[in-house]
């Protein structure tokens, strides 16, 4: 179990963070997502030992970060934006050093090594030369050392930055690989990558934590249950004019579809998705298509953080 | 044990960059330049041990030049690659990264040193050589490495930068070279005695250089190298802090 309490960092007289508290349990994935500037590198620095709060408390399986530094460090692996590699060595030997430089024996480090590069997806590059990889494989070679020591709290500092679509796909299978026994922190300004990889969300702005929860909880929290995307069989006028015409219904506005069928972004004053659906299948709309707005969660962050949506 | 960790992995650093040796290897021409030009180009016929301790007074400004050019990438390297977040999430401590710098460049520092090894060699060859004046001499270089070499790893921790820690590397070990001497020679007292005293070489390395065991400036050069190492780990504690 990890517990950051009242968490609080200043620099001079700037608050970068202020009062942050939040738990993570083994095997929890969750995300930190804000602004740039919001908190989300302090925080995580805070959490890895490279930084001291100026207030509050963290601590990994009851061992305080201030009071034993050390201890808790052998319990966190850290990845930050630019991975932390030295170019000159190869795969192994690294994962070799940075095992030893976190606290393990040389025979742990060689019987652990095996099962880290086939977690990190790294088969047949472990004699390369770190500098000669391509930056998907040195993300990966920041994971794998990261987790060489079996970690209680993984930190990733945007994993995907600078990763082409096949590389993020490649990278969110390992990262879902890795909350077997740790707790999993990734900080990401990509929305949809949160979305898909995350058990759990923080959201920070300002120095301050401003939500925490499932996308579906926040979904909620924020009204977002009130909105569903709707496909029927048929015309659009119709099906537009009987939408508008709802009492459940506030606003509704057309989309693309394809031909023969029409789709609308419908929002309601209160979730009430069942009555609505329940009232038109019964008006004879053929339902084809029920889903969330594929921006959800942009607006439930920008609805959190207090900006606007831009047009 | 985790300072030898750090020690082997900058060691392997040094040995893996092609400048290491340029610097090792330019020096080491420079220094048997001056040995053949200065030492064993005086007209007059001079005594073995005379022409020692000329070598060991070029050495000594060799050494320390090479500790100091060496060790100005210590951590400079580190926060260039991004490797510095590794030391620091480490278990390893403050000191003991420090510590690993230091060894590293005084693995270094004592091969350039031993590479020397001929000179006096060719003083043996040619003349008669006291085997202890040799190795007073060359255990004055070698502390003069291990101050040297704690200045850089101090003023890379401080900048992080080769180029700054360099220059200002180089400003302190000239300063305590030569400048302390000269600072003594035009201050009234006490201030005299204090800047006489800190003078490495004048004060410090001439005893071993003549084949003189000096206690008290052994006692020295231990003082100012754990000195500068722990401001260098408390310079790199500090920025968890700043």
């Amino acid at each position: 179990m990890i517990r950051v309490d009242n968490l609080t960092r200043y620099y001079g007289d700037f608050a970068a963070l202020e009062g942050v508290s939040f738990e993570l349990d083994e095997g929890e994935i969750v995300g930190l997502l804000g602004l740039n500037g919001a908190g989300k590198s302090t925080t995580l620095k805070i959490l890895a030992g490279l930084l001291m709060p100026s207030l509050g408390a963290v601590s990994i399986d009851g061992i305080d970060l201030l009071a034993d530094p050390d201890r808790v460090r052998a319990r966190i692996g850290y990845l930050p934006e630019e991975p932390p590699l030295y170019r000159d060595m190869t795969v192994t030997a690294f994962l070799r050093h940075a095992g030893r430089i976190k606290g393990m024996s040389g025979s742990a480090v060689t019987a652990r090594i095996p099962a880290v590069i086939q977690a990190c997806d790294l088969v047949g590059r472990e004699h390369q030369l770190i500098g000669t990889l391509s930056h998907g494989y040195k993300k990966r070679v920041g994971i794998a050392q990261a987790i060489i020591h079996q970690p209680k709290l993984i930190i990733l500092d945007e994993p995907i930055s600078g990763l082409d679509p096949a590389q993020i796909v490649e990278m969110r299978k390992v990262i879902r690989g890795l909350g077997d026994g740790a707790a999993v922190i990734i900080s990401s300004h990509i929305l949809s990558e949160i979305s898909q990889t995350c058990d759990r969300i923080l959201v920070v702005n300002d120095g301050q934590l401003v939500a925490q929860g499932t996308e579906a909880e926040l979904v909620d929290r924020t009204g977002g249950a009130n909105k569903l995307l709707i496909t029927v069989r048929g015309e659009a006028a119709p099906f537009g004019e009987w939408l508008r015409g709802s009492e459940l219904v506030t606003e509704a506005s057309p989309r693309e579809a394809t031909a023969g069928q029409a789709c609308f972004l419908v929002t309601m004053a209160s979730d009430q998705r069942e009555e609505l659906l329940a009232q038109l299948v019964a008006k004879g709309f053929g339902l084809r298509l029920v889903e969330a707005p594929e921006d959800e969660l942009e607006e439930i962050f920008l609805g959190l953080t207090h900006k606007e949506v831009a047009a | 044990m985790n300072a030898l960790l750090v020690a082997r992995r900058d060691l392997g650093a040094y040995l893996g960059s092609m400048s290491a040796y340029v610097i090792i290897a330019s020096l080491l021409l420079l220094n048997g330049l001056f040995f053949h030009a200065w030492a064993l180009g005086a007209e007059s016929a001079r005594y073995s041990h005379e022409v020692l301790e000329d070598f060991f007074y070029l050495n000594w400004g060799f050494a320390v030049a090479t500790a100091v050019l060496l060790t100005m990438r210590s951590f400079a390297d580190e926060a260039s690659q991004g490797t510095e977040t590794l030391l620091r999430t480490s278990v390893v401590s403050d000191g003991a990264v420090v510590v690993g710098k230091w060894l590293a460049a005084m693995g270094m520092v004592g091969t350039f040193v031993a590479l020397t090894a001929y000179m006096p060699g060719l003083i043996f060859v040619n003349g008669k050589v006291s085997l202890t004046h040799v190795a007073v001499g060359y255990s004055g270089i070698v502390m003069a490495g291990m101050v040297a070499s704690a200045i850089g790893v101090f003023c890379s921790a401080l900048f992080r930068n080769q180029i700054a820690s360099g220059i200002v590397a180089g400003v302190i070990a000239v300063y305590m070279s030569v400048l302390a001497w000269m600072v003594a020679e035009i201050v009234a007292a006490p201030f005299s005695e204090i800047a006489a005293y800190t003078a490495l070489f004048n004060q410090h390395f001439v005893p071993f250089m003549e084949g003189r065991f000096a206690l008290s400036s052994v006692v020295y050069h231990l003082s100012l190298t754990a000195g500068f190492l722990l401001a260098a780990a408390h310079v790199l504690h500090s920025r968890r802090w700043e």
